[in-house]
């Protein structure tokens, strides 16, 4: 299959930042097409613009893993911004992976990764510009076939007229058995065409092929359920859980991309997984049990990961990064090694917790102190009862003391609105937080000019999770919620200045959960509006909640059903819920009483938290059980020595 | 590599650097910078056989073993020509003002070369082309027919496909006069619009020669 490029190529210089289309990142790859009987080719999507898409460790990851596979091939492609969608369509150029320019259409497999559910329309445009019919049975053994993963296929349902197949959970070792599922068939002649392929896939419950379940509903719009239509095919399909991280160090040879992307340093994944058991976090939920990378891989892996790319900053990545068990050995051993170097370190938004200013401080050894970020998520001690977060006021304020004592001169404070029997109340107690973070920081720094900036994001309930039962909050509420905020936050003269705050309106956060805790009825709707022109909905300039609710009127007409059914509509326990089938280990029995526990707490009855299962002991969520998965920790007890010095050259 | 802009090849060459073990120098401050001088680059969409920049290193290197390594760490498209020492002058000193030129080779595919050469006997008969072109101060206008030194045309058709090539020497200055000035002038006195957006590369710059018009070596 040659390039395509050459079609591309004229259209470049009428777009954009055209640069993000040519690929030739260091260290990508572009592999011989190969024999068509025994090579299988994937091509990897994420579906939002390259600047995003290029820096997802799922792509780079899975794109190494199959690229290391003889016989395997993996290319990248990502959405095209609506300019070059215009020419490409006018000119009759195919969607094309950035790696060889090749037509996404030719490839045996497009593999799309959500990590959002606002990434849906992107895919609609990619099939239809590739020449891939969008319904799922209207493609033919000429066809890749489209599997989703990501966190958002753990409700894939939206989309199941769309995709082929999905995948749950840790993609490194299931993309190579697929991989050779495939190339069995293929090099058999395909005997059965697509449907036996399909059915070969779903056979040992790791892929869940929506096409062979039907879905059925009650009469008052509820499901009633999700059953398989044919023999062979299980009940229930499974999330996939890698037990051992250092077996798989990936991303090792990093992309380093020409354009500029949102994120501009070498990744490692510390540990997967997070029992710290917030009701509203999905990602915690899903991805149990916690599987630590030990601290020699991780220092393998930024040497390599250093010298591979150039690039001058590492990120440890995970959903808490301070809770590995060695964290203060990595971050003192690293800040050792890379002394004096220009290389700088980053930890994500951490947890409230002085330990987390002594980690920080440590990364800063030899930078500038600017900005620190802990994310509270509950506005007050209540709220904070009702998502599991055990952060007292005076643990927040003592903390961000430290920060200012330490010579951080900005503090970030990452919140949540929306949140389950959240009243104005317990948001307008942010402000009383932030004025007292900043009288107290100024206190103790002496100075004036400190700052510290609060963001608010909206909350979504998500499938998984204790809240996937929860009624989401109206976007008019939401919006003026944070209207009173931002007034209280401008009354006090003296701290205003001092504080600043981020959040958006409530609109997006309903469409995202329509799409979250959608079922099978709709994917009309994404397929309403993406005809009527809706991209990029993660994109404010490019969102229109308007088109959206028009789609939805039209697609979910005669349904019974409609937008606020699906997100401001609490759920009751015997209800079936989309994603029921799918197992992501949780015990749904586990989840309600979870759920009925904050309830409980915002009731103001003494319920105890729920604690790490780290450190604390099993409190039965199910997963290590149902996955054959255990927790995986450390400490090792080994340390990092320092590099051999680069010796001059003559 | 064309549609990389001047801080896309920044990155990437600055990366390239760290990757080659090449031993930079740094600015002092809060956040410390590579010391390197870039001189005024082609714009997103042109290509280039002929940048030049100028890195200050914590000790000295051989030139040779510089080029191998930096060549070597740089992403594919991006090539190292050549590596000297410094020369005691800015790097800026031959290649920026009015005594500098550049050379641009303009492809332009489905268009006739004796059309362009027509095109280009209209515009070099005009005393005066001015085009329009806004700077950080705003709005203003740059004399191209002034700043073309030189022009010839060649055909390149190919297997039935019509293709002209323009080559130019045009000078340096503030503002600059960019290739796409001098198209924009061929359109505007002369009628030129090609159907397909022209291919632009630099192939040199350096100090004009004001009696023969060559382009010499910025380095020697």
């Amino acid at each position: 299959m040659e390039s395509h490029f050459p079609l591309l190529e004229p259209l470049l210089p009428r777009v954009r930042k055209p640069v993000q289309y040519v690929g030739g990142e260091l260290n990508s790859v572009v592999k011989p097409w190969g024999d068509d009987a025994t090579t299988v080719r994937w091509a990897l999507m994420y579906p939002d613009a390259y600047e995003v898409g290029l820096p997802n460790q799922g792509i780079q990851i899975l794109y190494e893993v199959l690229n290391e596979q003889p016989d395997t091939l993996a290319e990248r492609t990502y959405a095209v911004w609506p300019d070059l969608e215009a020419l490409m369509r006018e000119h009759g150029v195919p969607q094309l992976t950035v790696d060889g320019h090749r037509p996404v259409g030719a490839f045996d497999l497009l593999g799309v990764s959500f990590a959002t559910e606002l990434g849906y329309t992107n895919l609609l445009t990619a099939l239809d510009l590739a020449g891939i019919p969008l319904h799922a049975v209207d493609r033919d053994e000429t066809h890749p076939v489209v599997v989703a993963g990501g966190h958002a296929a753990f409700n894939p349902e939206p989309v199941a007229d769309f995709i082929d197949a999905a995948v749950l959970g840790d993609g490194e070792e299931i993309v190579t058995a697929i991989t050779e599922v495939v190339r069995a068939w293929k090099s058999a002649g395909r005997p059965g065409g697509r449907d036996a392929l399909l059915t070969r896939l779903a056979a040992g419950g790791g892929v869940y092929v929506p096409r062979f379940y039907d879905a059925s509903y009650h009469e008052d719009g509820r499901l009633a359920a999700v059953t398989p239509n044919r023999d062979g095919v299980p009940d229930r399909v499974h999330k996939h859980t890698v037990a051992d991280l250092d077996a798989w160090p990936y991303p090792a040879k990093p992309l380093v991309p020409l354009a500029e992307t949102v994120h501009e340093r070498y990744s490692v994944e510390i540990f997967r997984g997070c029992t710290r058991g917030c009701r509203f976090c999905q990602a915690g939920m899903i991805t149990r049990p916690v599987r630590e990378r030990s601290i020699t891989t991780v220092g393998e892996m930024v040497d390599t990961g250093l010298k591979a790319s150039g690039l001058a900053e590492v990120g440890l990545l995970s959903l808490s990064s301070a809770d590995h068990s060695e964290i203060g050995e990595i971050v003192t051993d690293l800040a050792d090694r890379y002394e004096g170097s220009n290389t700088s370190l980053s930890l994500p938004s951490t947890r409230v917790d002085a330990f987390n200013v002594t980690l920080a401080n440590e990364l800063s050894r030899n930078g500038r102190r600017s900005g620190l970020t802990f994310a509270p998520e509950g506005g007050s001690e209540r709220m904070r009862k009702v998502i599991n977060k055990m952060v007292t006021s005076d643990d927040l304020i003592r903390t961000v003391a430290t920060a200012y004592q330490n010579g951080w001169r900005h503090v970030k404070l990452y919140f949540m609105c929306g949140l389950p029997t959240e009243t104005d109340d317990d948001v307008l107690e942010i402000a009383d937080l932030a004025r007292e973070v900043i009288r107290t920081g100024r206190e103790v720094s002496g100075r004036r000019d400190i700052r510290c900036t609060v963001s608010i994001g909206g909350f979504v309930p998500k499938p998984h999770t204790p809240f996937q039962w929860a009624a989401q909050l109206d976007h008019a509420t939401t919006d003026a919620r944070l209207h009173r905020l931002r007034d209280e936050l401008r009354r006090d003269r003296d701290y205003a200045k001092a504080i600043g705050l981020r959040y958006h309106d409530g609109k997006p956060g309903i469409v995202e959960g329509l799409l979250s805790r959608g079922d099978r009825r709709v994917g009309a709707v994404i397929e309403q509006v993406w005809r009527d022109g809706a991209r990029f909905d993660g994109w404010s300039e490019h969102f229109s909640y308007d088109a959206w609710t028009a789609a939805a009127e039209t697609a979910l007409a005669g349904a019974g059903v409609d937008v606020d059914w699906y997100t401001t509509r609490e759920r009751g326990h015997d209800e079936v819920l989309p994603w029921d089938h799918l197992d992501s280990g949780l015990d749904k029995q586990w989840l309600w009483d979870d759920w009925q526990d904050a309830l409980d707490a915002a009731a103001g009855e003494d319920v105890d938290d729920v604690e790490d299962c780290r450190w604390d002991g099993c409190y039965f969520c199910g997963v290590c059980p149902s996955l054959g998965s255990s927790i995986e920790i450390g400490p090792t007890g080994r340390r990092l020595l320092p590099l051999e010095p680069v010796p001059p050259r003559p | 590599m064309r549609f990389a802009s001047v801080r896309d090849f920044q990155r990437a060459l600055e990366r390239a650097l760290r990757r080659a073990d090449v031993p930079m120098a740094y600015s002092q401050g809060f956040s410390p910078h590579p010391k390197i001088s870039y001189l005024p680059a082609v714009q997103t969409g042109v290509a280039s056989e002929a940048e030049y920049v100028e890195i200050g290193l914590q000790q000295e290197r051989d030139p040779q073993q510089v080029a191998t390594a930096l060549s070597d760490a740089l992403p594919d498209g991006l090539e190292v020509v050549e590596v000297t020492a410094a020369a005691g002058r800015p790097l800026g000193e031959p290649l920026t003002g009015e005594a500098a030129a550049s050379v641009w080779q303009v492809r332009f595919d489905d268009v006739d070369a004796a059309a362009l050469h027509d095109a280009l006997g209209v515009f070099l008969a005009a005393t005066s082309v001015r085009v329009p072109r806004s700077t950080k101060s705003g709005r203003t206008e740059v004399d191209v027919r002034a700043a073309l030194i030189s022009a010839s045309v060649r055909d390149e058709s190919h297997d039935g496909r019509a293709c002209a090539i323009l080559e130019a020497v045009v000078r340096h200055g503030t503002p600059s006069v960019r290739p796409d000035d001098v198209l924009t002038g061929l359109r505007d006195v002369a009628g030129l619009a090609p159907p397909v957006p022209p291919v632009v590369t630099r192939l040199a710059q350096g100090p004009l020669d004001e009696t023969t018009g060559a382009v010499l070596d910025p380095l020697s």
